[in-house]
């Protein structure tokens, strides 16, 4: 255990160097998401009262999209040329693989929604009526929620035929009450009508049960051919 | 002919994938310090066989030992290199090595160097290995699999789609690791390029082994043709 | 074994005709509902079915990450095929019920919505053995069956906040309930399970025949593509029977 986070370091920083170079998976999910903040504005156009109400869920459902894309990228790259499979032979924990990649995808949809938030704000033209300062475990809390449990399942899409479209139709069932968390404390917050309080315990709560059942079977996955 | 002690063992290996098998009841024991060379038409279990050994595809029936254990728990005696380089294209040879010698928890750029020095590449190249000729990246290649340095080596098609000159280039870095008390295990169709270095030459067909020749006794059949 | 599943078959088929005819003539009419009450007697014995078949799933699943045997990964693969079904008629039973008693198809109520949620994640479940053919789809289901498994309290509780129009419980949650419909209830859950476990043992070992087949037909296709007459041992048992 004592190698586990020099290694998801070392693991993390080779991700961040690689995405640097590319910018693969940054460009596309920043411009996917913006796509899908301007179908979603042609397609909605509330007052600003009722986008306070629903604002929440487009948020969060753009940020669900664009992170499918990042997580299936992030696989992507150790299956070309098999680089996998040289980790695979060595004696570096799974875990540690799991964890870094978790941890650039955070990285990765943290950046997406410093971007895109603002982006939203002026769309929809919101203002926060709650205590905004709760929107940030929300964020955090939620993000996490999004790439742990998207990059254990994006591990397991890419062994299928289909891989990519493997991602959501895996994804998106097992993490409906993470979703529904982060919608609705993120409408009260923005709307100011009654506590969040209870969300966010949620929120944590499948944070904490996931992160934990992703780490003791993300070696099961990855030794799986 | 002296009996040198197994380091590899394979019993009753049954390997499936689906409606299709690739191997089919494999049992063989290997000795140490020698170089194998295993051969067989495509789809004869070649690779599957190589990966079993290596720890990367896990029988369906069967067990694979590795100097008496299970290729997992013998991963740092293990050195793996497959057709496809096991490298990141678009970082220099230096920086993938740094990054796989973490992996072994070697630190420090001394070992690096000195494995792409073995291979002779310049470890100061700062190209990607993306850009490298395939000659090259085959070289890099083996020196990500030599890095911590292993007691048994396994090789899949190390020489394919690589010039002539290269490829025998690789056989003499490889006849060097022997010589140094390396096992090796390469899966080839290009038997005539190991002709004279290989110790032994393992048949497949259809999943399983249908023969066994050692250098010394088979100098009058010459290396096998396909 | 042979015998018994003839045997349970015409006991299965005896008991669901019992169970049909007293939900439909000998249960009392409820009061308020009218006739269309009678889908109850369906649909809640169809609900425990299926939580019952999803909780086999997740015991099997464990079973097959521990124990590595393929005949716990076919009860796992079965139990989740028989219990979507089941599902499905809970989710179809439903609003046809809903639709006479509460004026509306559908409603985001508790159990309405936990079982919908528990449907979807065992489609994906199937979605995901359907669409993966590695030799590792075991694993890889076992492992989803588990996170599946976990999702459901959390799914309990994200929609335990919007609580509403669902009648209360009608086992064990208060409410009252005439004892004749509680004991046609109970007949018509013991006949539905017994008809769950009878499909989920032919589907068990169709499954089993399956395999067993491609096995064979593995070591076939691998005979063909080797030159097969130099064979050493030439004459290979293809494990089962005359081909």
């Amino acid at each position: 255990m004592n190698s586990l986070w020099p290694i998801t370091l070392a693991s993390l920083a080779k991700d961040i160097r690689l995405e640097w170079r590319s910018k693969d998976a940054l460009n596309s999910m920043l411009f996917f998401s913006l796509l899908v903040v301007v179908i979603f504005s042609f397609s909605f156009d509330p007052t600003a009262e009722e986008s306070r109400e629903i604002a929440g869920g487009l948020v969060w459902v753009a940020f669900l999209f664009s992170a499918i894309v990042a997580l299936n990228q992030t696989w992507a790259r150790e299956l070309r040329n098999q680089v996998l499979d040289a980790y695979r032979v060595s004696p570096a924990p799974a875990n540690a693989l799991f964890l870094s990649k978790a941890l650039g995808n955070f990285i990765l949809v943290t950046l997406l929604e410093a971007v895109m938030a603002p982006l939203f704000m002026v769309f929809y033209n919101l203002r926060v009526v709650g205590a905004a300062w709760e929107l940030i475990p929300v964020c955090v809390l939620g993000t996490w929620a999004l790439v742990a449990s998207g990059t254990f399942f994006a591990a397991m899409s890419i062994r299928t035929r289909m891989r990519e479209v493997m991602l959501p139709l895996i994804l998106f069932p097992l993490s409906i009450p993470a979703i529904q968390s982060m919608v609705e404390a993120t409408r009260i917050i923005l709307s100011g009508d009654g506590n969040p309080r209870f969300w966010i315990v949620l929120l944590l709560t499948y944070d904490v049960v996931f992160t934990t059942a992703c780490l003791a079977l993300f070696e099961t996955v990855l030794q799986a051919e | 002919m002296i009996e040198t002690p197994t380091i590899v063992s394979v019993n009753n290996v049954i390997k499936q994938f689906g409606r299709f098998a690739a191997l089919r009841g494999v049992s063989a024991e290997f000795a140490a310090g020698r170089f194998h060379v295993i051969l067989g038409d495509n789809g004869a279990g070649k690779t599957t066989l190589l990966r079993a050994l290596a720890g990367l595809a896990h029988p369906t029936r069967g067990e694979v030992s590795v100097m008496g254990k299970s290729p997992h728990e013998a991963c740092r005696d293990i050195g793996y290199m497959a057709h496809p380089s096991l490298l990141y294209d678009e970082m220099s040879g230096i920086e993938n090595l740094k990054y796989f010698a973490r992996l072994y928890g070697i630190s420090g750029d001394e070992r690096c160097k000195h494995a792409i020095r073995s291979v002779g590449l310049d470890p100061a190249l700062a190209r990607p290995v993306g850009q490298y000729s395939q000659g090259m990246r085959q070289r890099m290649s083996l020196a990500r699999a030599v890095l911590h340095d292993p007691r048994i080596l396994f090789l899949d098609e190390p020489f394919s789609n690589v010039d002539v000159h290269s490829a025998q280039e690789m056989v003499g870095l490889l006849r060097g690791m022997r010589d140094a008390g390396k096992t090796i295990f390469v899966v080839t169709h290009q038997a005539t390029l190991l002709e004279g270095v290989a110790d032994e030459f393992i048949w497949l067909r259809a999943g399983q082994i249908v023969d066994r020749t050692s250098s010394s006794v088979q100098s009058g059949a010459g290396v096998p043709q396909r | 074994m042979k015998k018994a599943f003839p045997i349970l078959a015409v006991l299965t088929v005896l008991l669901l005709a019992y169970a049909f005819y007293e939900a439909m003539w000998v249960a009392p009419t409820e009061r308020t509902m009218g006739d269309v009450q009678r889908i109850f007697y369906y649909h809640v014995p169809s609900a425990w079915t299926a939580f019952i078949l999803f909780f086999v799933n997740l015991v099997a699943s464990v079973a097959y990450l521990i124990r590595k045997n393929p005949k716990a990964d076919a009860v796992a693969l079965v139990s989740a095929e028989v219990g979507v079904i089941f599902c499905t008629v809970v989710l179809v039973t439903g609003p046809i019920w809903a639709r006479p008693v509460w004026g509306i198809w559908w409603t985001w109520d508790l159990r309405l919505t936990l079982t919908l949620v528990l449907w979807l994640i065992y489609v994906s479940y199937l979605v995901l053995r359907r669409f993966s053919d590695s030799a590792q789809t075991p694993k890889l289901a076992a492992v989803l069956a588990i996170f599946g498994a976990l999702d459901v309290p959390l799914v309990y509780f994200s929609i335990w906040f919007f609580r509403t129009q669902h009648p209360q419980p009608v086992i064990g949650g208060g409410g009252s309930i005439d004892p004749r419909m509680l004991h046609i209830l109970l007949i018509n859950w013991l006949a539905f399970s017994c008809f769950a476990f009878l499909v989920c043992w032919a589907r068990y070992r169709l499954e089993m025949l399956k395999r067993d087949v491609e096995e064979a037909e593995a070591l076939e296709s691998l005979l063909d593509t080797g030159t097969s007459a130099t064979i050493a041992k030439g004459k290979v048992s293809l494990g089962g029977g005359p081909r």
